[in-house]
């Protein structure tokens, strides 16, 4: 498989098994050091080591592929939702992805999301701009979890968990019941009202099997979004897993998303 | 900030933009609903079929049959609501066996598979007779009916006696599956606050018993009257007991779930506690907590404990059957809408707007509605079912 070129090298996705064996064969090692402890540790009592669950078995596929949204760096101008409308002819009025703007002040939190954030944020309302303590946007979208309800109510399997990582609904066979859009705590699926079928986000499934990233990730201009690989311990995606400083959202949900965020302030639902 | 009505510390009502749509709307509200008669129309029947209470023996056949055009109809909601309705076989070719909704393709059709053989087997004796009655086009009709089987003697009747007994016996339990089954898919939705309860299918269960029981109440008192024949007013007043007491269980459970989630004061009551006093207050504090339940518990109590008699007795019964059948409406509607009015967000609710011509609108349900009537009418065209022609499926009793 050749060397794949993407804008941003530090978030290279697909790379040639050869380039690195010896790292990647230690990341294995840790990696599968890490799920034996991890094991010791659920004797113990579950969740202590949460983390066990997205790495791979050594016999596994060859990426497992993670996303990564840091929320620091997002200014809400809306680039990805844009991008992700006009990639995936998402309808009006539905989102594949959105951005969400949090204000905490004293009185409470202010969220909105006009539009899915799809020409940004206006000035907030001076009401809510009096001692404002926290100010965030925050993108959403599938997280493409690992213990899917999505995937486990769907009546005839058209939904279905892909080797990598995605969460996808097969077009082909999906009847429109709605059960997954129900199903998921998140709000990421819609039945589109074109195809009259369950629609969501797909980590641009067709774009990272020819090496390139996510539309939203290439437009970002605060390299907000990044997606990348979890078994090359050189991605920054790796890099950020392992040093265990993201959240997920609704985690009392346990569907263990492999979407991680970075600095998300606790009001975030 | 719970003076605004909204969850929490939130200021604004914000719901996740995927979230403006009611994606389940009145076909699942009515889907439920049909399902929930199916049952509650075959568990009335087999008080006389299984448990040989005498005094139900009139209605038994009419209850069935009942039960049976109800049954045609109770997926046709899902047909109207599915995207692709085309593809609905799948659910029976690949059905995903971790979904709780996968089996439901089986468990509906193989009970309405026993409801038909059941009525098959309680009326062959009226087939037969008529085919051997009937002449031209009529008589093929008839013997199409009876499978070519013309003769029929007192052997033919103890079979099909013990054969009606033995499926109305595993009926039962298929009923109770089929419709706590309904229940289960909407609890098991761990996502939907409102839904999320180990009770509901219990409760959809003892709904479905009272609604059925209500509704065949309120259609024997009009065929009854459309006949002129009078009332058996000694059933009627069972009748009544039966679902005066099946409403008082099916309410203390919608009690005890709404006073376990509010004690409990968990996650889900942040949400659930502005949505019920909010954009449910009418629908479900006043109305299905309220007036619908409390009205028919009082109207049912005067008429099953005062010696109350005939014609009084019948409005009574009639007058609480009515708000029994709206009531467990009003609570389909209550929790298929009402969970969805929840946002995902957890921080607002979603307005949701009656359509009346859409594909999924009340003109359409009403419509569905209505077929389960005009299949019952069309049948007893050609059945006796008042007329207690066919087998007597009456079982010993134990003295
Ligand atoms: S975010 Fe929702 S749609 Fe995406 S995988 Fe998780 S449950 Fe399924
Ligand atoms: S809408 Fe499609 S993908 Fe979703 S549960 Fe129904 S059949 Fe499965």
């Amino acid at each position: 498989m050749p060397e794949i070129e993407t804008h941003d090298t530090k978030n290279l996705i697909i790379k040639e098994r050869s380039t690195e064996p010896d790292s990647r064969r230690e990341f294995l090692q840790h990696l599968l050091a890490g799920t034996a402890t991890a094991t010791v540790l659920m004797v113990f009592g579950p969740g202590v080591n949460a983390r066990s669950k997205y790495t791979n078995p050594a016999d596994g596929p060859e990426h497992q592929y993670a996303y990564v949204i840091d929320i620091n760096k997002c200014i809400g101008c809306g680039n990805c939702v844009r991008a992700c409308k006009r990639e995936n002819s998402v309808p009006e009025d539905y989102f594949r992805t959105w951005v969400e703007r949090y204000v905490v002040n004293a009185d409470g939190v202010y969220v909105d999301s006009p539009k899915g954030a799809l020409e940004g944020f206006e000035k907030l309302n001076k009401r809510f701009r009096e001692n404002i303590k926290i100010s965030r946007t925050v993108p959403k979208m599938c997280n493409h979890c690992h213990n899917p309800p999505c995937i486990q109510v769907c009546p005839v399997g058209a939904t279905f968990k892909a080797p990598e990582g995605f969460v996808l609904v097969d077009e082909d066979y999906c009847m429109g019941c709605g059960y997954c859009v129900q199903a998921c705590p998140y709000a990421a699926r819609f039945i589109n009202p074109v195809e009259h079928k369950s629609d969501k986000c797909t980590w641009c499934y067709h774009r990272v099997q020819k090496g390139l990233l996510p539309a939203c990730v290439t437009v970002c201009p605060q390299k907000a979004r990044l997606f990348g690989d979890l078994n090359d311990a050189e991605s920054e995606v790796s890099k950020i897993f392992e040093a265990d400083q993201w959240m997920v959202l609704k985690p009392e949900m346990h569907t263990d998303p492999t979407c991680f965020y970075i600095g998300m302030p606790r009001e975030v639902v | 900030m719970e003076q605004l009505g909204l969850p929490g510390d939130t200021l604004v009502n914000y719901i996740f933009p995927n979230n403006a749509h009611v994606t389940w709307s009145i076909m699942i509200v009515i889907y439920p609903y049909i399902t929930g008669l199916v049952a509650g129309a075959f568990v009335l029947s087999s008080m006389y079929h299984v448990f040989g209470v005498k005094e139900f023996k009139p209605i038994a056949n009419f209850a069935l049959v009942a039960a049976f055009s109800f049954g045609m109809f109770a997926a046709v909601p899902l047909l109207f609501h599915l995207g692709q309705p085309q593809r609905f076989y799948q659910i029976y070719m690949t059905p995903h066996t971790t979904s709780a909704m996968s089996i439901f393709g089986y468990v509906y059709s193989s009970y309405l598979v026993l409801l038909m053989i059941e009525i098959w087997v309680i009326y062959r004796k009226v087939f037969i007779e008529k085919a051997n009655e009937a002449t031209g086009r009529m008589r093929n009709f008839w013997w199409v009916l009876c499978l070519g089987i013309t003769t029929y003697n007192p052997e033919s009747a103890k079979f099909d006696k013990q054969f009606a007994k033995f499926l109305a016996g595993i009926g039962i339990p298929w009923a109770c599956l089929l419709h706590g089954y309904v229940g289960f898919v909407f609890g098991s939705v761990k996502a939907v606050a409102w839904w999320a309860t180990p009770l509901q299918p219990f409760i959809f269960l003892s709904s479905a018993i009272v609604s059925g029981v209500a509704m065949m109440f309120m259609m024997y008192s009009f065929i009854m009257w459309r006949r002129g024949r009078g009332y058996d007013y000694v059933m009627v007043k069972k009748f009544i007991i039966t679902l005066w007491m099946a409403f008082i269980l099916d309410y203390a459970l919608e009690v005890l779930e709404i006073t376990f989630v509010s004690y409990e004061q968990g996650a889900h009551w942040a949400v659930i506690k502005p949505l019920l006093l909010g954009p449910l207050y009418e629908s479900y504090v006043l109305g299905q907590m309220g007036f619908l339940s409390l009205g028919p518990i009082l109207v049912l109590g005067i008429a099953s404990l005062l010696d109350i008699k005939d014609k009084a007795l019948l409005y009574l019964g009639n007058l609480g059957s009515l708000m029994l059948v709206l009531q467990v409406l009003v609570m389909r509607f209550n929790v298929v809408v009402g969970g969805q009015l929840i946002s995902k967000s957890e921080r607002g609710f979603v307005d949701y707007e009656f359509e009346f011509f859409a594909k999924e609108g009340l003109l359409t349900a009403t419509t569905i509605f209505i077929m389960p009537f005009v299949t019952y009418y069309i049948i007893s065209r050609f059945i006796p079912i008042f007329e207690g022609k066919s087998i007597d499926t009456e079982p010993k009793r134990l003295h």
